[in-house]
């Protein structure tokens, strides 16, 4: 089965099944992508499906085949950190950090389609992603910034 | 002074002298004076510091990091003395050895919330040591007075000659001169920070925005089989036979077992391996706890504390004032229940080992290096320096990774016993849930009077609940007089055991007793903020009560119960102010206040809620105002009293863990809920200023939060919550 993972087209031999969760993080070695529940309960596996932020532990890998996939490993471009990466470091959110690439996918997909969201859209397309280090004041902080540091960008 | 001898006022000192004594002594771990500089490719310069020719400097970090900061804040303090950028440090996990055993804990162990303090002078020691080898080899080799020489960047440089150097090239000169480690060495005063005291972001912060930052579960090896557990369905129970016939036909599994923690499947990738665990055909002993419920503990609990407990304190005769006020109406009564909670941490527990002869290496993420070294050996019959120890990141430990059995760890042990290739287990979220270690059950019996002003005039606790450390290896230190000091966390006015830390309020008459319930149904274990998860609430609520009946104002009351507490004192007074206490609030809404010390940490938060009338209610605005002493790194100190205030307020407004016939009957985050986004109230952090050794925080603001709300609560509706959850009560957090 052929994928197409951070832009690169990929052949994977998991089972029809398997959660894409699990062959992205064993079979293509993409652990960034976090498992946390299981049932996409804490937003830990969030990941791009052709732009929207999906839980992939619960995505059989064979319902995305040549769909394109784009996870933590693939924001960071030639250019550096994406704005919600830099945002995010700016504001010193991490804790342990396990949730972040998560959040980092989810903050970038509401983002994409809300580029000036406020506190409440923002506590509504994020309340899917739990952070047990209650990070979640700085998650609010980091996407105003980044909303901002996108708008900068664009002005230029 | 005459009255500095009476009993009261010598515990106080008492407390202040020897807790700092206990926190701050300036005696660090062996090594960092009687090393001698061992030549080759990178020198030690002492336990924590090597350097590399290149100019590489490494650290040695012998506490762990979970989220806690302990890298951020122990390469702030090493940086600060030889004068470099703390994000310029390496970091490698210091070795499980008695060398660096926590000076506080004569352990390999992370707890406590004691980072910033226990390291605060060995980690500057060690820098100001290392630095002070590498002037005197500059001194020496330039001909020149230390005194002449400044350090900046990793450089040694002498202005008036422009010679300049880098740290790196110095170690040739040091071996040659054979410069050894001085004696003693100055640290820093204060004034000259340039690092410590000023916000500093995430040392390994980057890692944790690009997906890179590698934790245990993301650790991959050669040939490395991953296993799955099925686990009894009552803790304590035991396999009888099992039947893995089609699990073993499914693609990708090598092996099916019998351990002592279940039957484990072994594959050749973690989904294989669960998938094929959901084959298994299990017959189960369930074991003693096998009619365990959470209701029977509330019941058995309630009965133990109508009955006398061990006498923990009593001051004054508390008994006969409560009977005297007791005519005169003046006595409140209250039973608080708070339920078994999970840590779940959101990276799921996981652990690889490898057995080969008579070694075995495993890759955890632990607080608690040298008790799983410890039960390992044991297990394993071998030698406890065989076991090496590789200790990647944690997601999220909050007490869970200190496990004192070493549950997680040492199963995964005998998981790769007789296997030709490291195994690693990883726990789905329902075995977290079902199968872990939790806070324990409490229940706190409490009567207090009022005197005719409105004061508190006598207090009468009873706390009952399994003990953390009774029959543990911590029993001598942690158990005084058959009673855990945790299970009375911050009750107590006078010292207890070896943390002589207490309440900071003084009610004259003051007695608490303890019950160790019966080991049964479950393991307990240390929950962020331990037993001030419970204690917290008991008496914090229970305050709230007497305030109410005496007609004082609950924070006035806090006030006055503190007035010889010069710290707590003045982060109340602090908070009266920040929080507009005094400001009237709408109908619907309600302000609460609740402090608590833990770990000599005085910390007090003020809430304001707004409910509705079905019970939904909002945290509106927390206000949180800490005395930590010395404020290492501010920008962290905030994160942790947001996240642990969000930790606190999460388990109490809809945090448990509810056993029927020996079962959790949780098993996932749909029905073990945890703080959302949309749940955050808004925090504003107020960090004292003070000149004081730094103490704790990662755990401090867990403890109020859960007090304060219900308290607040109560002031908005008039309703008591006297049973925890808050959601158990009608009152859902929203």
């Amino acid at each position: 089965m052929k994928l197409k993972v951070n832009g690169d087209e990929v052949e994977v031999t998991s089972e029809a099944d398997t959660p894409l969760l699990w062959v992205l993080r064993d079979e293509l070695n993409l652990v960034g992508t976090k498992f946390g529940c299981g049932i996409a309960q804490c937003g830990a596996c969030t990941v791009h499906l052709e732009g929207r932020a999906i839980r992939s532990c619960v995505m059989p890998v064979s319902a995305v085949a040549s769909k394109d996939i784009r996870t933590i490993e693939g924001q960071a471009t030639e250019k550096g950190l994406s704005p919600v990466q830099r945002a995010w470091l700016e504001t010193d959110v991490a804790q342990c950090g396990y949730c972040q690439s998560g959040q980092i996918m989810a903050a970038t997909a509401l983002l994409a389609q809300n580029p000036n969201p406020s506190d409440s859209e923002i506590d509504a397309a994020m309340a899917g992603n739990i952070c047990r280090c209650g990070t979640y004041p700085r998650i609010r902080k980091a996407v105003h910034l980044a909303a901002a540091l996108m708008a900068e960008e664009q002005g230029r | 002074m005459s009255d500095a001898l009476t009993p009261r006022s010598l515990s106080r000192r008492r407390f202040v002298q020897s807790s700092g004594a206990l926190l701050f002594a300036a005696h660090c771990p062996v090594g960092l004076s009687g090393k001698a500089y061992a030549g080759g490719a990178g020198a030690m310069m002492n336990s924590f510091v090597r350097i590399d020719p290149n100019n590489v400097i490494t650290m040695l970090a012998n506490n762990s990091e979970f989220g806690n900061g302990a890298y951020t804040v122990m390469s702030m303090m090493l940086a600060e003395e030889l004068d470099v950028d703390y994000r310029s440090i390496a970091l490698e996990a210091a070795p499980t050895t008695p060398e660096y055993y926590s000076p506080l804990f004569r352990e390999y162990l992370t707890a406590g919330s004691v980072t910033t303090g226990s390291t605060f002078i060995p980690m500057r020691t060690a820098g100001a040591k290392a630095r002070a080898m590498l002037l005197e080899a500059a001194s020496q080799d330039w001909q020149t007075p230390v005194a002449e020489l400044t350090t900046e960047g990793g450089r040694v440089t002498h202005a008036g000659s422009g010679r300049t150097s880098t740290y790196g090239e110095l170690l040739d000169v040091i071996h040659r001169l054979d410069i050894q480690p001085p004696e003693a060495v100055e640290l820093k005063d204060p004034s000259e920070f340039k690092i410590l005291g000023k916000p500093a972001r995430r040392y390994e912060g980057a890692g944790k925005v690009d997906g890179s930052a590698e934790f245990g579960i993301d650790i991959k090896l050669p040939g490395m089989l991953y296993g799955a557990i099925a686990r009894p369905p009552v803790h304590g129970g035991s396999v009888i036979d099992f039947d893995a016939t089609e699990a073993l036909a499914m693609p990708g599994v090598v092996k099916v077992k019998s351990i002592r923690a279940g039957v484990v499947v072994l594959a050749e990738s973690y989904w294989r391996a669960q998938k094929a665990r959901a084959k298994l055909k299990i017959e189960w002993d369930r074991g003693v706890n096998a009619g365990v419920s959470s209701e029977q503990f509330y019941a058995d609990y309630r009965d133990l504390a109508d009955t006398p407990g061990l006498l923990a304190e009593d001051i004054g005769d508390a008994i006969g004032a409560l009977d005297a006020a007791e005519a005169a109406g003046n006595v409140v009564e209250a039973t608080y229940e708070m339920p078994l909670l999970a840590h779940a941490t959101l990276e799921p527990m996981n652990c690889i080992a490898r057995v080969e002869g008579d070694t075995c290496t495993i890759w955890s993420g632990t607080q608690y290096q040298s008790n799983d070294q410890e039960v390992i050996s044991r297990f394993l019959g071998i030698p406890q320096q065989n076991v090496t120890i590789h200790r990647p990141l944690m997601g999220g430990s909050f007490g869970r990774r200190s496990s004192k059995t070493a549950d997680y760890t040492v199963e995964a042990v005998e998981a790769a016993t007789g296997e030709s290739v490291p195994v690693q287990i990883i726990w789905s979220r329902e075995e977290d849930i079902r199968s872990g270690h939790y806070r324990p059950l409490f229940v706190h019996k409490l009567r207090g009077s009022v005197d005719e002003s409105g004061m508190p005039e006598a207090w009468h606790q009873v706390a009952v609940g399994q003990s953390l450390m009774q029959g543990t290896k911590h029993d001598p230190g942690y158990m005084v007089r058959g009673m855990d000091i945790y299970s009375l966390d911050g009750c107590l006015q006078e010292p207890f055991g070896v943390f002589p830390y207490g309440t900071s309020y003084q009610i004259p008459n003051h007695r608490v007793e303890s019950h160790n319930a019966p080991k049964k149904g479950i393991v307990p274990q240390e929950w962020r903020s331990v037993g001030h998860t419970h204690t917290g609430i008991a008496y914090e609520c229970f305050l709230d009560e007497l305030a109410h009946k005496g007609g004082i104002d609950p924070m006035e009351l806090r006030l006055r119960l503190t007035k010889d507490h010069a710290r707590m004192n003045r982060v109340l007074s602090v908070l009266k102010q920040k929080c507009d206490w005094d400001t009237p609030l709408a109908p619907g809404r309600g302000r609460g206040v609740a402090s608590r010390i833990y770990n000599i940490s005085p910390v007090a938060q003020a809430v304001e809620v707004t409910v509705a009338e079905n019970g939904d209610f909002t945290v509106d605005r927390v206000v949180c105002v800490v005395d930590c002493g010395f404020a290492v790194n501010p920008l962290g100190i905030e994160g942790q009293v947001e996240g642990g205030l969000a930790y606190g307020l999460g388990g109490a407004a809809f945090g448990n863990i509810d056993i029927v016939n020996g079962e959790v009957q949780q098993s996932n985050f749909h029905d073990y809920p945890v703080m959302r986004l949309p749940q955050m109230p808004e925090v504003e952090v107020h960090i004292l200023p003070s000149d004081e050794p730094p103490t704790g925080i990662g755990e401090q603001a867990t403890t109020p939060i859960a007090p304060a709300v219900a308290n607040a609560l109560f002031n908005a509706t008039g309703r008591r919550v006297r049973r925890f959850p808050l959601s158990s009560q009608g009152f859902n957090l929203v």
